[in-house]
Order: structure tokens, then C-alpha cells, then sequence
């Protein structure tokens, strides 16, 4: 820099690091990385845009009302019914009974292998976890109409009343519960593993014992993982279909005793959808109400997950 | 180790064309040399089903070059398909309605009816059910009747023990559930809503045979495949209990639940050699097809009005080469 004229400031010279000329081979792989990304936020909304038109127009012609209030659900007899509460109570009812098996195995597995269990203990038991969870659905519903099913009305106590049908929403439930054990394990030992060893170490050198140490240091500091994987559970439980569709029956049954034969969302649809509906009758627009109904309930949960992973997040430096 | 590695993966690839090459030469195992190909696409009911499986069964054993697909939509369901001209040949357990054949119609669509066989619908229970080896129509429209509150056998007939019963039947794409219907409630489509409704005709074996107290309706030949698992009601329509079987079907005297089965052809479909071969062998063969899918077979009377359609399909066969 040379001051040429004694009455000139001297210009600020910004010197400009980095590339002097445009590379676009990487502006090329940055675009493209970002069309992946939008393809999910794409697809999101096609799905909303495919579901809203079919059940805006069947709302138009059923009140909404007398859908989420009915308690009949015939729609494709004439005359139909449309209440789709016994859809919503066997949706429950399952679900129900599937966290009763994957919220404590589940959990009680992500503790073992994280706190417990030596490393070949673990060698051996993650790959079993990770098969469980390759198992195919239409399996697992097989396996709960034909070994659960009998094995419950073999071993069922009288005082519990009727033994289940042989359609009911307890087999295909509590299998179903199986089917999500692996991903509530997994994700709960993630979250258990990011725990610090620092805060597990602070607590033995007060002098407490391992199970104290697992119950009340380890769980509550990864609390939001936890939780975030039980309500992966839970919308993995109320969106699955083939289990319930083989085991629990076709019958709307609003009732909220498990050994009963009852119909779920998602069985209706796969149901009605295997049969034939004309397009643009009535029994048509019902499958995308009740799909509409089914991401709502879906979509609500994963709102209220991320509200609560927010809340109790802990973030260890 | 990268060696083990390549080796792997060599063996890998060699393993998956294997496979994928027997599987496309796995069809020209049987015999014949026969030139026909193609596909031909069947759907409809799923009382007529079984039977179509067993005429493409042996159609293909003998073709192995043709690809015959059978779906059960139920009748409603196929002859939707087929007056959209998606399928070549519609199953049927009752005959084309009006609103169907304005369908067929608008989009062109002629079809051939043909009767292949004869079906007595009946109503089974649970082997291990002793009090009703015998129901009238009218209990059985109690039962099944619009608005019906039957939860229990007692409520049926007093003398019956107090059991629940487990409803089982055909959804309303089913051309059984048309039938049964307007035989046992008076109309087409009149039903009660509260039981477990299915277009496939195995889930109501499952259901009945797993229910002590467990009721339901399919055509006989799901009955003639399950004799272990189910027991079949003997109707009584006024005169005298009748139990379902092939004599009795095909004398008449099954009443009310005796009904044809048939096939309906496009015949724009017919006009391709292998959809005209596969139905003249349907026809030529309803006799033993019907013995091994456990069928009711035609009257030599209903054999007789086949044959001049028959005829008509081989001159068209024959004209056409």
C-alpha cells in the first residue's frame, strides 16, 4: 500500500478470502443434496394435499360431528353408519396393549445393555434385538393369530372372565408390542449412552449403588430420549396395520375389553381399500377420512414428542 | 482380506443370477410344446375362485408359456374391474346386475355368460356346536336381519344352550352376501351390520372354527375343504331339513341356498388365442374341475346348454387361425 497523494486517506483494503471465482461442481452437489432433503418435505405435502381434497368432500356430505361422535361404523352397508369412534377405541385398545409390552421390556432391555451387561453379553443379545425388528409384519401377525392367540385361550385364568376370541385385540397387541420393542430399546440405549460418564462417576463416589445409580442418575438425565422413544413406539403402534388387520379382526366393535374382536383404523383402510370401492363414492371418500383422522392423531403426537424433548432436553458440553 | 472380500462378493452375484435364471425357466418344466402366451387375468368372487384356480392350474400345466392371475375382489368388485376392461374373465356367484351391464355398456364392453358350476351356500359352525344341526329360515333371517340384536344362540331358539355367538360372513362386495341376503332377508344388501364382514372366504373359516359359539356363510366348497375344522347346518325351508351336498344341490332340493356360478369372458378378450383356449378347456373340463376343487358340477341338463356355446367357441377358434 502506497499513499500516492499525502492528502488521501488511505483506502480500507478488503482482502477477500477464499475462492476468487465461483466452483460450481460444488454449488451442482449442494443443490442436489438440498433436492433430497425437500423430496421429504415434498412428499409430506403431497400426502396432506392427496388426503385433504377426498375428505373435505366427504365431510361436506357427513358432519363432522356425527363422525368423531358416532358410535356405528357401517359405512359400506346401505344404510351406512359413520361413527368412527369403535375405529378410534380399537386403535387404543391395541396400542394399549402393546406399550404394556414395550415400554417396560423395552426399557428394562436399553438399561441392561447400557448399564449391565458385559460387552459379550451384548455382542450377543443386540444382534437378537436388531432380528426382531427385521421381522416381517405379516409374520408377526401369523404368529399372533395362530400360536398366540391359542396359547392365551389355553393358559387364560377364569377369574379374568372370557377367554379370548379367536380374533382379539390382545394377541395382536401384545405381539405387536414385540414388534416395537427394538426400536424403543434401541433408541432409549442411545439416549443412555450419551448420558456423561462423569455424572454416573460422581454418583459412585457418593457411594451409591448401581441400580440407584441406572434409575436415578443414568434414566432421568436421558430422559428426553426416552421419552422421545416411547412415542416412537406409540406411532409405530398406531399406524401399524397388517398385525392388527390378521389378528384383531374386522368387526367396529366399540368396546374397550381386549379379548374382543375390534376393527382399527388401519385395518379399515387396508379392508375397504383390498376390496373395491368405486372411485368417488362415498365408501372411498370414507378411506381417506378416516387416513385423514389417522395423520392427524399421528401428527399430533410427534408435536407433542418434540415439545417434550425440548423440555426436559439436557445438553452436556 | 481384501481377496475374501472379492471373493465374497463374487459369489454373491453368482448366486443371485443363478437364482434369477430359474426362476424365468422354472414354467417350462412340464410338457408340451405348446406356442400360446400371454396373460390372462381373472377376478371376482371368491366362491367361484377356487375353481378358476384349478381350471388355470391345468391350463397352465399344459401352456406353461401363459400366465393366468386369479384375484378374489368378490363379484361386485370384479365386475367393476371388468366393465373397466381390466380383467378378461369376471368370477361370478350371481348374474351380472343392471347397473353393472350399463357400466359394461358404456365403456363397449360385450361379454358371454357361461354357467361352470352349481354352489349351495352354506351356514356352518364349530364342530363342537351340538344344539343346531338344524336352523329354518326364518332363524337364520332373525339372525342375520337388519337391526338383529342376537348376541347369544338362546336368543335364537330357547331350547338352544346360552352361548355367544361369534358372527362371521360375506362383505358387501361379495357376491355370497347379495345372495344370501335376498334369500334369507328378502333383499339384496339387507343385512345387519355387527359381525366380522371379509371378502375372503378363509377368515370366516378361521373365525367359525376358532369359536365355539361361532356362525357364518360361504359357498359349499369352502365347507367340502374344511370338513375337519367345520360343521355344516342343515336348512329347513318348510319342508324338512336338508343337509348341503351335491345331490342335493343339483336336484334342488337344498332350498333356498342353491345357486349358479358363473364365469363371465370379454369378448374382445376372446379374440386372443390363449384367452379363447384357456375358456374352451374351462368348459370342456367342468366335470373334473369341479370334482377336484370340490365344487357342485353341472346337471347334464346345464351341460348340454353349455355345448352350443362351446361350439360357437371352437368355429370362432378355428375360423380366426
Amino acid at each position: 500500500m502506497q499513499a500516492t497523494d499525502a492528502t488521501a486517506t488511505p483506502r480500507p483494503v478488503t482482502i477477500r478470502l477464499g475462492a476468487t471465482r465461483p466452483r460450481w461442481g460444488e454449488r451442482a452437489i449442494a443443490a442436489a443434496l438440498c433436492l433430497c432433503a425437500l423430496v421429504s418435505v415434498a412428499t409430506t405435502v403431497g400426502i396432506v394435499v392427496a388426503l385433504a381434497e377426498p375428505s373435505l368432500e366427504f365431510f361436506r356430505s357427513i358432519p363432522i360431528g356425527s363422525f368423531l361422535t358416532g358410535t356405528k361404523w357401517s359405512p359400506l352397508f346401505s344404510p351406512p353408519d359413520f361413527g368412527v369412534l369403535p375405529l378410534i377405541s380399537a386403535t387404543l385398545v391395541t396400542t394399549a396393549c402393546a406399550l404394556v409390552v414395550c415400554i417396560p421390556f423395552g426399557l428394562g432391555s436399553a438399561i441392561y445393555l447400557s448399564e449391565y451387561a458385559t460387552v459379550s453379553t451384548r455382542k450377543v443379545v443386540k444382534p437378537f434385538l436388531e432380528v426382531l425388528a427385521g421381522i416381517p409384519t405379516v409374520v408377526y401377525g401369523f404368529f399372533a393369530l395362530t400360536f398366540v392367540t391359542p396359547l392365551l385361550r389355553e393358559v387364560w385364568p377364569g377369574f379374568l372372565g372370557d377367554p379370548p376370541q379367536v380374533f382379539n385385540a390382545l394377541s395382536a397387541g401384545l405381539v405387536m408390542g414385540v414388534m416395537i420393542l427394538p426400536t424403543v430399546a434401541s433408541l432409549s440405549e442411545d439416549a443412555l449412552s450419551a448420558v456423561p460418564r462423569s455424572l454416573r462417576e460422581g454418583a459412585y463416589a457418593l457411594g451409591a449403588t448401581k441400580l440407584h445409580v441406572s434409575t436415578r442418575v443414568a434414566v432421568p438425565a436421558a430422559l428426553s430420549g426416552i421419552v422421545a422413544s416411547f412415542i416412537l413406539g406409540i406411532s409405530r403402534a398406531v399406524g401399524e396395520t397388517m398385525i392388527v388387520l390378521i389378528a384383531a379382526g374386522g368387526t367396529p366393535n366399540l368396546s374397550l375389553n381386549p379379548v374382543e374382536a375390534m376393527q382399527t383404523m388401519t385395518a379399515f383402510i387396508a379392508a375397504a381399500g383390498l376390496g373395491d370401492q368405486p372411485t368417488g363414492s362415498i365408501g372411498y371418500k370414507t378411506i381417506f377420512a378416516v387416513g385423514s383422522t389417522l395423520f392427524i392423531a399421528t401428527l399430533a403426537m410427534n408435536i407433542v414428542s418434540i415439545r417434550l424433548v425440548r423440555r426436559f432436553r439436557e445438553v452436556y458440553e | 482380506m481384501r481377496s475374501r472380500n472379492w471373493l465374497a462378493l463374487a459369489s454373491a452375484s453368482v448366486a443371485t443370477l443363478l437364482i434369477s435364471a430359474c426362476g424365468d425357466t422354472g414354467g417350462t418344466g412340464g410338457g408340451g410344446e405348446s406356442k400360446l402366451a400371454g396373460t390372462i387375468r381373472i377376478d371376482g368372487s371368491s366362491t367361484v375362485g377356487p375353481l378358476s384356480e384349478a381350471a388355470a392350474e391345468r391350463f397352465q400345466g399344459e401352456n406353461p408359456k401363459v400366465k393366468v392371475t386369479v384375484g378374489t375382489s368378490g363379484t361386485g368388485g370384479g365386475f367393476e374391474k371388468f366393465c373397466a376392461g381390466e380383467t378378461d374373465v369376471s368370477d361370478a356367484s350371481r348374474p351380472i346386475e343392471s347397473d353393472e351391464k350399463a357400466a359394461c355398456a358404456k365403456k363397449g364392453i360385450k361379454y358371454q355368460a357361461l354357467q361352470v358350476a352349481n354352489d349351495g351356500l352354506s351356514v356352518v359352525v364349530n364342530p363342537q356346536n351340538t344344539w343346531a344341526s338344524c336352523l329354518t329360515v326364518p332363524q337364520l333371517k332373525k339372525i342375520w336381519d337388519k337391526g338383529s340384536t342376537v348376541t347369544n344362540w338362546k336368543q335364537v331358539d330357547p331350547k338352544f344352550p346360552s352361548e355367544k355367538m361369534q358372527l362371521f360372513g360375506a362383505g358387501t362386495d361379495s357376491g355370497t352376501f347379495d345372495f344370501f341376503t335376498e334369500k334369507i332377508n328378502g333383499e339384496e344388501g339387507r343385512s345387519r351390520t355387527s359381525y366380522n364382514a371379509t371378502e375372503d372366504d378363509n377368515v370366516t373359516v378361521q373365525g367359525v372354527s376358532g369359536s365355539k359359539g361361532g356362525l357364518g356363510y360361504f359357498g359349499l366348497s369352502y365347507f367340502e375343504q374344511n370338513k375337519d375344522k367345520l360343521k355344516a347346518v342343515q336348512i329347513n325351508d318348510g319342508k324338512g331339513c336338508v343337509t348341503p351336498d351335491s345331490k342335493s344341490v343339483q336336484d334342488g332340493s337344498y332350498k333356498p341356498l342353491s345357486r349358479p356360478l358363473f364365469i363371465y369372458v370379454n369378448v374382445a378378450s376372446l379374440k386372443r388365442p390363449e384367452v379363447e383356449k384357456f375358456v374352451q378347456s374351462y368348459l370342456e373340463n367342468t366335470q373334473s374341475l369341479a370334482e377336484k376343487a370340490l365344487f357342485v358340477p353341472l346337471t347334464s341338463n346345464q351341460e348340454s346348454a353349455l355345448k352350443p356355446k362351446l361350439e360357437q367357441l371352437k368355429s370362432q377358434a378355428a375360423g380366426s387361425t
